[in-house]
Formats: C-alpha cells, sequence, structure tokens
C-alpha cells in the first residue's frame, strides 16, 4: 500500500500540495513514484514563472518513459528543489520529504477546495487498483 | 491483459511481485524490485530473464543449411555443429524482417531463435519461401528459455552442471542437464554481460527458474534487459532494425555477407552497399539537460536530419544516451546536433558505439 499522509492535498494526477499560509510545497505522491519507476530527469520551472492549476509545469522522466508534472493550483514559483534536479532518485527515496519540487505563492486559494482529502485520494488509488 | 499468453514461469512473477505489462502479446515481467538495480546486477554480478516468449523454429532436412543460407543475411556455411551465428533475414527490398540467433546442430538441423512479437511473421515468410524438401516446425510452445547473465554466471551455472562449461565457447552451444533437466545451453545473450541462454522444456522451468534464485541470482525484467542491451548498443527490433530500415543502415554490414550464394535481399543491399550509405544509426550523447526518447527528431544546421531510435538515461554509465538514424552528413564522431526534446532543441554530440563494452 502506498503511503498517504494526512496533512496533504491531493491532485487526481498524483501530486501532493502541503500549504503553509499562503505557500504551497508540491511533489508527487509515493503512489506515484511507484507507479513511475526508477527516476532519472526532472525538469522543473524557474523561479518567478507562473503556473496554472491543471496545466504541465513540468517533467518526470523515469527510466521507460516522460510524465507530465501537473499544478494542483495556480501560483507564483517561489522555490525549486535544486538538490532534486541534481538527483532525482530523492523521490523514490522519500517523495513527500526530500523529493520535493517547486513552492509556489498560491494566487487562488479556492483551488485548494478543488483537491482530494487523504481520504478521498486514498479511495481514487482503490479505484486504481491500489 | 485480455488474450496476452503467459510463459510457464507467470506465478513466479507474480510471487516475487513482478510488474506485469504486455509485450509483444505476452504478459512479462517488466521489474521486479527496480529497473536501476536489476541493471547493475546483471552488470556487475548476476542476474537471469524469463525469455521464454522468444520464438524457436527449427529447420530441418537434407538442404536445411542451404535454405537457412538463403533466408538469412550471414553465411551459416561456415559454422561447424555447435555454432550460434547472430544474423538478420530480410525482404526482397533490403527491408529486415527480423533479427536471430542460428543455432547448427548439423547442415541437417538448425534452430532459429527470433523475437517474440514477430514469431509469426517470421514462420511466414520462412513458410513462403520454404524449399519442398526442407521442414519448418515451430517449436516455440514446446520451449522455455531462461537468460542468465553477468560476470558471475557462469560461476553460478556451473554449481548446477557436471558439464564443464569452459567448453562452451562464446557463441558456442552445448546439449547438457543443468539441475537435471536436459537444455540446450548456449554462450549467447542480450546484454552485453558474459552469461547463457538455457532452453528447455516448459514444465521444467520452475525447477530451473528456483534452483537459480536459491543461488541467489537476480531476476531482472524487460525493463532492464532493454537498458543492458540498450549500453551495449545491441539493436531491437521495431527501433534500429525494421522492415524501412536494411541491416547495412542499422551498422550490421558485418552480418550480411554478400559473398554466399543467393539469399532473399541480396540485390537489393548490395544495390544500397554500391550506392553508398544515405544515413546510418549514431550513438548520442546529451550535452545539453534531457532525456532523448524513441521518435524524438535530430536537428542538424537548421535541417531535420533523423530521430532517435533508443534513447535512456544508461544506467551503469550514468548519462543520458541514444542510438538515432541520422544522415550521413551528420553521422561523423563528434558532430553537435540538437535533439527536440518536447518542442525545444538540446545539444547532443555524435560518440561511437558501442556506449559499453565489457572488459575482458
Amino acid at each position: 500500500m502506498s503511503v498517504v499522509p494526512k496533512d496533504l492535498k491531493y491532485s487526481r494526477e498524483h501530486e501532493w500540495i502541503k500549504v503553509d499560509g499562503n505557500i504551497g510545497i508540491i511533489g508527487i505522491t509515493d503512489f506515484a513514484q511507484k507507479s513511475l519507476g526508477d527516476i532519472v530527469f526532472i525538469e522543473l520551472p524557474g523561479v518567478g514563472d507562473e503556473i496554472s492549476a491543471g496545466d504541465s509545469f513540468g517533467v518526470v522522466e523515469s527510466v521507460k518513459a516522460a510524465s507530465d508534472l501537473y499544478a494542483p493550483v495556480s501560483g507564483k514559483v517561489v522555490e525549486v528543489n535544486e538538490e532534486v534536479i541534481e538527483s532525482p532518485q530523492l523521490v523514490n527515496e522519500d517523495p513527500y520529504g526530500k523529493g520535493w519540487m517547486i513552492k509556489v505563492e498560491i494566487s487562488n486559494e479556492a483551488e485548494l477546495d478543488e483537491l482530494l482529502s487523504p481520504e478521498d485520494y486514498e479511495k481514487l488509488l482503490e479505484e486504481e487498483g491500489e | 491483459m485480455e488474450n496476452l499468453k503467459r510463459t510457464p514461469l507467470y506465478e513466479e512473477h507474480i510471487k516475487l511481485g513482478a510488474k506485469m505489462v504486455p509485450f509483444g502479446g505476452w504478459e512479462m515481467p517488466v521489474q521486479y524490485t527496480g529497473i536501476l538495480e536489476e541493471h547493475m546486477a546483471v552488470r556487475t554480478d548476476v542476474g537471469m530473464f524469463d525469455v521464454s516468449h522468444m520464438g524457436e523454429i527449427e529447420i530441418t532436412g537434407k538442404q536445411a543449411e542451404r535454405f537457412v543460407n538463403y533466408l538469412i543475411t550471414n553465411d551459416v556455411s561456415r559454422l561447424n555443429s555447435g555454432d550460434v551465428i547472430y544474423t538478420t533475414m530480410c525482404y526482397p527490398d533490403g527491408g529486415t524482417v527480423d533479427d536471430l540467433l542460428a543455432y547448427k546442430y548439423s547442415t541437417e538441423r538448425y534452430l532459429l531463435v527470433v523475437n517474440a512479437a514477430n514469431k509469426d511473421k517470421d514462420l511466414a515468410h520462412i513458410l513462403q519461401y520454404r524449399w519442398d524438401d526442407v521442414t519448418v516446425t515451430d517449436l516455440s510452445d514446446e520451449t522455455a528459455e531462461i537468460a542468465l547473465q553477468g560476470p558471475r554466471a557462469q560461476e553460478i551455472l556451473q554449481k548446477l552442471t557436471a558439464f564443464d562449461l569452459n567448453q562452451i565457447k562464446y557463441f558456442g552451444f552445448a546439449e547438457i542437464e543443468v539441475a537435471g533437466v536436459p537444455c540446450l545451453v548456449s554462450r549467447t545473450g542480450y546484454t552485453g554481460e558474459d552469461g547463457f541462454e538455457i532452453y528447455f522444456a516448459p514444465n521444467l522451468a520452475t525447477k530451473i527458474w528456483n534452483e537459480l534464485l536459491n543461488l541467489g541470482v537476480k531476476p531482472a525484467g524487460l525493463g532492464a534487459r532493454d537498458t543492458l542491451r540498450f549500453e551495449a548498443c545491441l539493436p531491437l527490433y521495431g527501433h534500429e532494425l525494421s522492415a524501412e530500415i536494411t541491416p547495412l543502415e542499422a551498422g550490421l554490414g558485418w552480418a550480411v555477407k554478400f559473398n554466399k550464394e543467393d539469399f532473399i535481399g541480396k540485390e537489393a543491399l548490395l544495390a544500397q552497399k554500391n550506392a553508398g550509405l544515405k544515413r546510418k544509426i549514431v550513438g548520442l550523447e546529451m550535452i545539453g539537460a534531457g532525456i532523448p526518447r524513441q521518435g524524438y527528431e535530430i536537428v542538424f544546421n537548421q535541417r531535420g536530419v533523423g530521430f532517435v531510435t533508443s534513447g535512456t538515461f544508461a544506467p551503469f554509465l550514468k548519462k543520458n544516451l541514444a542510438m538515432a538514424m541520422v544522415d550521413l552528413e551528420a553521422a561523423e564522431i563528434g558532430t553537435e546536433v540538437d535533439v527536440i526534446i518536447r518542442g525545444k532543441g538540446v545539444r547532443a554530440r555524435v560518440i561511437s558505439r558501442p556506449f559499453y563494452k565489457r572488459g575482458k
């Protein structure tokens, strides 16, 4: 079973977001990293870039394939995890910790209500055959 | 995964927690614990692959050897009994039907081991050209296969057989017992490492698999099989070879012997050779950040000059590499080109192949 921390919100595309004031930290879930397998390359936006909820903000590549990263909320990128670009395997090893990807200044807090609770995300995983 | 065939080792894969995927009409393990780990095990220690999905086609009869030589581009006439040869098999226009291994038992008996996804097509092709005095038999359903690969492959396999494995030379084979099971064992493989391909009856597959497992051999899936063959620059049908790509363009001219009797595709391939190749497969190393994938366009001097045939992060070499089919103007070692990754050109350099070669 994949780990689903209780203090996060989730997208249907398997990203997580941790909200701290108006800042959101974004990464991909344990389920996502397991499904992708060994992650070997990550492409992320630059600091200052704007991202939009539902749009691709980067790419994560496993040995076998490239997958888009979808923004759970809209906002301005205020920090990028350079360490994860250098060592993409951190996403496999610690998806909710060292494997975080970007921090954004959330521009529309209402979008957070559209995201899944940990319980709803667990249900989604069950539906996807976890 | 409806209508997919399963190998006799299917239950073993499930027990080991393998991730199963459809491949060439089969339900196959793509990985057990992870592609990188499995890849490294084969490079540095020993690993095994269930390759029971491969096709085995036997050619027998007084004219078997001459017929095989007519079918394929390489020359089997100089083989001794117990030798294996790598070859391509072509259409009359020079395009590739498949690449395969030919095992010579005698001039009257050959075994062709072909790609799983191509087996039916190959069989139809062979039957289309079959001579009256040869017999073509599809042994695929009666044959299971495990590939044992890696620097410790011989040490491990020796524990399961009384036969001195030193007697099986590179690209040689012998009919011996492994774990008490009669097997055909060849010193061949698809990883760039030393190793063996072991063929036996399907009902005995589990026994051999588990004996090897108990000796500490790491099971490896199709994912690692692909990254390993890629690092060693071994061609994969549908990537470096296809009906649209001739063996000459794929850099397999060494497996096309024009100095033998007639063979299917000879005229076309000879014409291509005499006219000079217009494109060929090269190796690429990324200079910029990005992973080149199959189908990505290659640009040189603002012009599209080709496409990536296989590309990935090479786990042992730890580089982002590709094989690509490019026009000759961009094929020289050292040439810098752009690989178009998600709409942007990313710099890459033509480098020599193979990327990986094991030490002697």
